[in-house]
């Protein structure tokens, strides 16, 4: 592991506040998860690549920009190992970046109907930029 | 009973029958909601990173407003419940996240989660009560069967949400039995709608949203009531359709008599 990995790896650990090294590999987490089919490394891998500071993957992968948030992970883990948090620490290492927002304010009028709620726009600019 | 009150912005917009039903069924209940001064947007969603602090200070401008009233803070939203509540919750047990924000707050007193915030659902259930409720109801929803979605944010994470049990909830069951409906119990009810996804992959939030009301048809049900306006718009607009899906306090004000 090249020390850039190394130090983002503890740097994503600090984010969450809590060791990934806990998880016992149940799987729990994916069998749970309603994005499952939609992303490209999943939940246990996921917390498995953050120990393993295979950081720079993770800051590739579809998987940031298909969780949901739902928290389903979070709630069954049975280790406290909450892969959602990783996921977010790793979208935000991304996002933080300037020039990296995933969702960019011009291509929001586009996206609007009548109904839509603010909610959703105010949150996709949460999870999708800074 | 005065409450402080946090509506949020969706309620202001989109959803205004969500708040609108909400207070008009709290008169009629006896309950004074206080809407805050100068609320700002929760964010809508929860920023779970422990570096995140900008994020979080609208919450906590909100939760120290109630507590210069000395009063509980009412949210109506699941999304601006689940952002503040689990904010409130950083600021009684997170040092460093209290610190950060009362440094760049500056109150006069730091704020440390002293404010006791209650969903709307959980003021009928612990601070009213389900059967002086039933009491008051004029109009019984009598033969209406009706899904409860509790979708994602009311329920977890539930050791911060201390909102009812994550996987086999009663409360939106008993609340549909106490305005005289009856509760139609179904799998997905606890399932995600598929969020704000529905902004970048519709695809991914008609496939969640479609889930949940297969799942409330196949067990009988004629119309689903939520708590979010999120979930309303993705069971409505995501899916076919095929059920009608209201928010809670317009059943609880048609119930009362007040709609």
């Amino acid at each position: 592991m090249s020390m850039n990995q190394k130090e983002l790896s503890e740097q994503i650990i600090s984010m969450v506040g809590f060791n990934p090294r806990q998880c016992m590999k149940c799987g729990k987490c994916s069998a749970t998860c309603p994005a499952l089919e939609e992303m490209d490394i999943h939940p246990h891998h996921f917390a498995s690549m953050v120990c393993e500071g295979r950081i720079n993957e993770l800051l590739e992968s579809k998987t940031l920009f298909r969780c949901l948030s739902c928290f389903a992970c979070v709630e069954r883990c049975p280790r406290s190992v909450e892969p959602a948090k990783l996921i977010e620490a790793v979208r935000d290492c991304v996002i933080r970046a300037k020039g990296a927002n995933f969702l960019s304010p011009d291509a929001v009028p586009g996206k609007l109907d009548p109904e839509l709620p603010q909610q959703a726009i105010t949150a996709a600019f949460r999870k999708y930029g800074k | 009973m005065t409450y402080s009150y946090f509506p949020g912005c969706t309620l202001k917009t989109k959803a205004k029958e969500l708040d609108s039903y909400g207070r008009k069924a709290a008169e009629a209940l006896g309950v004074t909601l206080e809407e805050l001064d100068d609320w700002q947007c929760c964010g809508a969603v929860y920023p779970m990173a422990k570096d995140e602090i900008a994020t979080k200070l609208s919450s906590v401008r909100a939760l120290n407003s109630a507590k210069q009233k000395s009063q509980p803070l009412v949210t109506i939203c699941s999304a601006c419940h689940h952002v503040i509540k689990l904010v409130n919750n950083d600021m009684k047990n997170d040092e460093n996240i209290a610190l950060r924000a009362n440094n760049y707050l500056g109150f006069d007193e730091p704020y440390k989660g002293e404010t006791e915030v209650i969903h709307y659902l959980e003021m009928l259930r612990d601070k009213i009560g389900f059967d002086t409720i039933k009491q008051k109801v004029v109009n019984p929803l009598k033969g209406r069967k009706i899904a409860a979605y509790y979708g994602c944010m009311l329920l977890r994470p539930s050791k911060e949400m201390q909102f009812d049990d994550p996987e086999n909830p009663t409360i939106m069951e008993d609340f549909i039995r106490a305005i005289g409906a009856e509760p139609v119990e179904y799998a997905f009810r606890n399932e995600c709608c598929g969020g704000y996804m529905t902004m970048n992959d519709k695809s991914l939030a008609q496939k969640a949203a479609g889930k949940v009301v297969a799942s409330a048809k196949l067990k009988g049900a004629d119309e689903i009531i939520t708590a979010c306006p999120l979930c309303l718009y993705n069971l409505k607009q995501n899916t076919d359709g095929s059920l009608p899906v209201t928010f809670f306090t317009e059943l609880l004000a048609e119930a009362l008599g007040v709609k």
